[in-house]
């Protein structure tokens, strides 16, 4: 072991300087850094979650059971006993708006995760798979986004118009929400199959499930959550619209179905404001919240987006 | 442009409509109830208690209608009459025929959707490139926000608060038909100003709720062609800015618009079709809303048909004039 530098051997140590100020930040710290960074979903989630709260809190302050008709005098404009006035039924509007947030809000969710859980199926399927049954999910999704989806809505709903409830609701609107889910999942799928550590994983000897399970899904979590907000904006928006039409739950009062009560008796034209303009009100506050966590969540998945905001 | 391309994407148009008219033919069979006999027994049950002969009446209209027939017999009928446009009779105006209908609405809507969306579409594009452009005026960033928010509105909703504003509040505009009542639709200059005074308010909720939706895809087109050597080329030239501006930026950002344009046609008709009940205009949506209150089948099926045929027609032909729009596209298969 000749020609070996002994003196290095003998170097002084050289102390490591303290890092103080590379110390984990405090979850306080993360969380206001992470507010600063992303205001929109914040403010998107706070928007939602104030709706919820209505939802979840306001039936301890308010008979639901005032949201049935006959159970106050009807058409009063707003006053102390009824903060948001009466309709021509005699439904306590408060009562309408708290027992029909959760069910508008439960439609758009359940018709949402249903999309969303079949766009992932699907989406994997077609991107991971390729070949014929890469095709055949590639032709039906594009196709199937170009026809007016309201309208086919409307074929299912009419057919069934006389049992709809919240659920079946949510079921004729789920039938559709899956295409953007399915288009945007399959083509991060595609992206993702060739990468370098999806190849290590298969040289490893993971199986299929456990690639799709282990490495993909969890690099697709950001992507998921945006495409379950698009859908469940998707599906807020198509029930509002087949409500408007008459084809939603008769006997709920979903903030659409409150829409539709208050055109068909001429509301508008009879200067009872408060009977359109509450659930107006509270379906913008909802769009916006879901817009900006939509905005939010696609800046966090695609971080190239932010520079050119 | 190749003829395979022409011919897949022709296919993919019938296929389409086939499933279209699939879909109108099982709905009804799989839905419980007869519309024959409910709409029977409705009628009876307005003229009073006399319901003997109901079984009988709706025996012969199954007959007449060919419901009594084998299904697969029903479902090639069905496809050679959807193939003809022929949709039979509307159930709750009897004499009428579902395409004469249809075809007395459909030039409102179309002439209400087609001026809007070229509205919408202009303003929106040109908002989403000035907003990229340096030296345009700072107005224009300040715009884009309010433009956003309202595209998060569906269209109904906004039609709504508007008819409040300016039909209720203020009686700028008429509340709602297509024209005054009493006046005979005729193409004097009179009569078109009136139409125009009508469908002001709908469509202004379209225009101003798809602003937002061009703008943004404008966008991200521009800030990619702004990039672009010949841009930088056509700076150093000293080419006026107005120039670089349309001749260069815009004319090669806006060609995945027209793409847009294609997508999004039918979710903007979904809400045109809503937008048309709220101000009673005489359009194929208040036609729908009215064939649904009437629980008139045949009239549903007919539109929801119509509509999808007309999409899909546009979206084929918007595919087809995509490469001459663009000459560097060629479809050749992957």
């Amino acid at each position: 072991m000749t020609g070996l530098p002994t003196d290095l051997l003998e170097a002084p140590s050289i102390p490591a300087p303290e890092l103080t100020i590379f110390r984990e930040r405090t979850p306080t710290e993360a969380i206001a850094a992470f507010c600063r960074r992303n205001p929109q979903t914040v403010i998107g989630l706070a928007m939602i979650a104030t709706l919820l709260l209505i939802g979840i809190v306001g039936p301890l302050f308010v008979n639901t059971n005032d949201a049935d008709p006959l159970s106050a005098l009807p058409a009063q404009s707003p006053s102390r006993t009824y903060p948001l006035g009466t309709d021509d039924q005699g439904r306590d509007l408060l009562a309408a708006m708290v027992a029909g947030l959760p069910d508008t809000l439960r439609i758009g969710f359940l018709a949402g995760a249903i999309g969303l859980g079949i766009g992932i199926i699907l989406g994997f399927l077609s991107g991971y798979l390729g070949g014929p049954v890469d095709a055949v999910v590639r032709i039906a999704v594009d196709t199937l986004l170009t026809i007016p989806g309201l309208l086919i809505l409307i074929t299912i709903a009419a057919s069934i118009k006389t049992f709809i409830s919240v659920n079946t609701m949510a079921l004729v609107i789920a039938s559709l929400a899956w295409r953007q889910p399915t288009r945007i999942i399959r083509a991060q799928v595609l992206t993702m199959r060739e990468r370098a550590y999806v190849q290590v994983a298969r040289r490893s000897g993971m199986n299929t499930l456990e690639i799709i399970g282990r490495e993909l899904l969890p690099n697709l979590f950001p992507f998921l959550a945006a495409s379950f907000v698009g859908a469940v904006f998707g599906a807020i928006l198509f029930s509002i619209g087949l409500e408007a039409l008459g084809l939603g739950p008769q006997n709920q009062p979903t903030l659409g179905m409150t829409i539709y009560w208050s055109l068909r008796f001429g509301a508008l034209l009879r200067g009872m404001w408060w009977w359109w303009m509450p659930p107006i009100v509270v379906l913008v506050v909802l769009f916006f919240g879901l817009l900006l966590l939509t905005i939010g969540l696609d800046e966090i998945a695609n971080p190239r987006l932010r520079r050119t905001a | 442009m190749n003829a395979g391309y022409v011919v897949r994407r022709v296919l993919q148009f019938l296929i389409v409509l086939w499933a279209a008219a699939t879909i109108n033919f099982i709905l009804p069979r799989l839905a419980p109830g007869n519309p024959v006999r409910d709409r029977l027994v409705s009628q009876a049950s307005q003229g009073g208690p006399l319901q003997d002969g109901i079984e009988e009446m709706v025996r012969s209209y199954n007959k007449q209608f060919g419901l009594d027939k084998p299904l697969y017999v029903q479902y090639v009928l069905y496809l050679q009459h959807v193939a003809t446009l022929d949709f039979g009779y509307s159930i709750a105006n009897y004499p009428n025929r579902v395409m004469t209908m249809i075809g007395r609405t459909l030039p409102w809507t179309v002439g209400l959707l087609l001026v809007s969306l070229v509205i919408s579409f202009t303003l929106g594009t040109l908002l989403g490139a000035l907003v990229t452009w340096s030296r345009a005026s700072k107005v224009f960033r300040v715009l884009i926000g309010p433009a956003m928010a309202l595209s998060a509105v569906p269209q109904f909703l906004l039609g709504l608060i508007l008819l409040f504003l300016f039909a209720i509040l203020a009686t700028v505009f008429p509340l709602s038909g297509g024209y005054s009542i009493g006046a005979i639709p005729n193409f004097s200059m009179p009569f078109m100003l009136d139409m125009m005074r009508h469908a002001f308010l709908p469509g202004l909720s379209i225009v101003l709720t798809g602003i937002g939706f061009w703008a943004l895809g404008m966008r991200g087109m521009m800030i990619t062609t702004k990039g672009e050597d010949y841009i930088n080329f056509a700076e150093a030239k000293g080419l006026r800015d107005r120039r670089i501006f349309f001749s260069y930026a815009i004319r090669n950002a806006i060609l995945p618009q027209v793409t847009g344009f294609a997508i999004n046609l039918g979710t903007i008709i979904s809400g045109v079709v809503i937008v048309e009940v709220i101000f009673g205009y005489p359009g194929m949506g208040s036609l729908l809303f009215n064939a649904i209150s009437g629980s008139d089948y045949f009239l549903i099926y007919g539109i929801v048909y119509v509509t999808v045929l007309v999409i899909g027609l546009a979206t084929l032909i918007v595919d087809l004039l995509y490469p001459i729009l663009d000459p560097r596209i060629t479809y050749r298969r992957a």
